[in-house]
């Protein structure tokens, strides 16, 4: 069974005119946020595919900045979300590439402030549904359906086992698990999405470990 | 069993427990998620009123989409109802007309609720809200007519396909027009089997229609082919309301829709190649939509 609500068919909620080439997009955006923790200053987004040729069209621009500015799909401040991020003093760049994606929908966020830095590629599968595929370099693959939480470490033994001994203290349950790193014994990153929400103290001791970097949490966009 | 996998199945348990569709589908739901009635139905709720303002802005306001494509036609069939003469009916027309507000509205970035997708929008909410007045149907019993029309997109999505880029546009607007034919049906009154006939006999006619969006736009010819859905959603429920039953049954209507959308060929779904979006006007509105030849890459993706 592909779809098991009622609420697949009657919903979602959300600012036209496209399921994918809005509300995916404001989903990208808005988990590009979430990872990033912050409102940024910079914001520079690059369009492939379909995105690149009919974004216009569809306010697949105004539905990624909308998303950037934490605005959920059925916001309806989202056609004025460029305006809103000029008055707040958001510089917003858009370029369009040719060059070969994953997918017809695909977006590349990179946000930016005087503390750091965050890229990611997203894609809009269909439905609203969207897939962040690359974070900071490493591939990976978030669904933005469930709670997800993103650690970064040292590529070293023993990480998997020290994160999910705190899940499993916290009796969440893992639904899906992937590790990626750009190069052996460097740096890794840890993606999990789980059941259950995870408290703020389960965050906390994560991010607590030895050899941890930082732990980010994302729920459901 | 909690799910219902076909209409067959739905309509037999609702004739041997004694209970409409929305039912059937609100017990399922609570099966699935394990939510209350109250939180369900509350959500449904919450959806209906988004339509309701969606229609209300439609019919009402003048919209005008970013593509400047789409915009103003159902306030203009309001007014040509309000002029009290008009050929077919009253609740025809007004169905039409509320079907088109929303569409517009999706189109102009206002806010909607996707009955099964963005793009087919229309037909559900135009049909409601138009049938609501005639009948005074109560608050309940419009949150019920999207339960059932709920059921049954939830049988066509699980056995076929619901959006234009999978399965041409009688999956996106036929299935749209299936679900509101069978709620309409409940609303008025009529049997669990009589909703059954009418999903046959409006998905009937709507099979083989293709996804050529002009531009690649959820607009021309979006809004108008969500304004037909509501006429032929409110004929097949009045058929089917008279007793008229459908030579194949409506599981293998949607078996057929799955395999004439299946052979259909790409240009035809959604990726505005083909159809209406590749006539002369069609090229040309695109080319001055986005300023350049449209070189329009397949969407692979839901509307
Ligand atoms: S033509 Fe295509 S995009 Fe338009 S309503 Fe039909 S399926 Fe949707």
């Amino acid at each position: 069974m592909k779809y098991r609500s009622v609420f697949d068919i009657i919903g979602p909620i959300m600012i036209g005119p496209s399921s994918s080439h809005t509300a995916g997009a404001a989903r990208i955006g808005r988990t590009a946020r979430a990872l990033f923790g912050r409102e940024p200053k910079e914001v520079v987004i690059t369009f492939y595919g379909s995105f690149a040729q009919t974004y216009r069209g569809h306010g697949t621009d105004v539905a990624i900045v909308g998303g950037i500015l934490d605005f959920d799909t059925f916001d309806p401040r989202i056609p004025r979300a460029l305006e809103i991020a000029a008055e707040r003093g958001i510089r917003v760049v858009f370029r369009l590439s040719d060059e070969e994606a994953p997918h017809p929908n695909t977006a590349r966020v990179h946000l930016r402030d005087g503390r750091g830095s965050l890229e990611l590629v997203g894609i809009s599968i269909g439905g609203g549904k969207i897939e962040i595929v690359e974070l900071n370099g490493f591939a990976l693959k978030l669904s933005g359906n469930h709670p997800a939480l993103l650690v970064l470490h040292e590529d070293r033994y023993g990480m998997i086992a020290a994160v999910s001994n705190v899940l499993a203290k916290h009796a969440i349950n893992i639904g899906h698990m992937e590790v990626s790193r750009r190069e052996r014994g460097r740096e890794a990153l840890m993606v999990i999405e789980t059941d259950q929400g995870i408290p703020g103290d389960a965050i906390q001791e994560i991010a607590a470990i030895p050899h941890v970097l930082a732990a980010n949490y994302v729920q459901p966009v | 069993m909690v799910h219902f996998r076909s209409i067959k199945e739905l309509v037999e348990r609702c004739e041997r427990e004694q209970k409409p569709i929305s039912e059937a589908m609100i017990e399922a739901e609570m099966a699935v998620s394990g939510r209350s009635r109250e939180a369900i139905w509350n959500q449904m709720a919450q959806n209906l009123e988004v339509m309701e303002q969606a229609v209300k802005r439609g019919i009402t306001e003048d919209i005008r989409s970013r593509s400047g494509l789409s915009g103003g036609a159902a306030k203009k069939v309001q007014e040509y109802l309000a002029r009290g003469m008009f050929l077919s009916g009253h609740t025809v027309l007004d169905a039409v007309s509320k079907a088109m507000a929303v569409n517009e509205v999706n189109a102009a970035m206002g806010t909607i609720v996707a009955t099964p997708t963005a793009g087919a929008a229309g037909v559900v909410p135009g049909t409601l809200f138009a049938l609501s007045e005639k009948l005074e149907a109560t608050r309940e019993q419009q949150i019920r007519f999207l339960f059932t029309a709920g059921a049954i997109g939830y049988i066509i999505a699980n056995n076929a396909f619901i959006a234009g880029a999978t399965g041409g546009c009688q999956a996106e607007v036929g299935s749209a027009t299936a679900m509101a034919a069978a709620a309409i049906v409940e609303m008025a009154g009529g049997t669990p089997r009589q909703s059954g006939e009418a999903v046959a006999i409006a998905l009937k006619n709507l099979l083989g229609l293709v996804c050529d969006p002009v531009a690649g736009l959820v607009e021309a010819p979006c809004v108008k082919r969500n304004a037909m859905g509501a006429a032929v959603a409110l004929v097949a429920a009045d058929l089917a309301l008279a007793g008229v039953t459908s030579v194949i049954p409506p599981d293998e209507v949607i078996e057929a829709m799955y395999r004439i959308g299946a052979s259909m060929p790409r240009a035809l779904k959604e990726t505005a190649l083909g159809g209406l979006a590749a006539t002369p006007t069609g090229r040309a509105l695109a080319a001055k939509i986005f300023g350049r030849p449209p070189a329009i890459e397949p969407q692979q993706t839901g509307d």
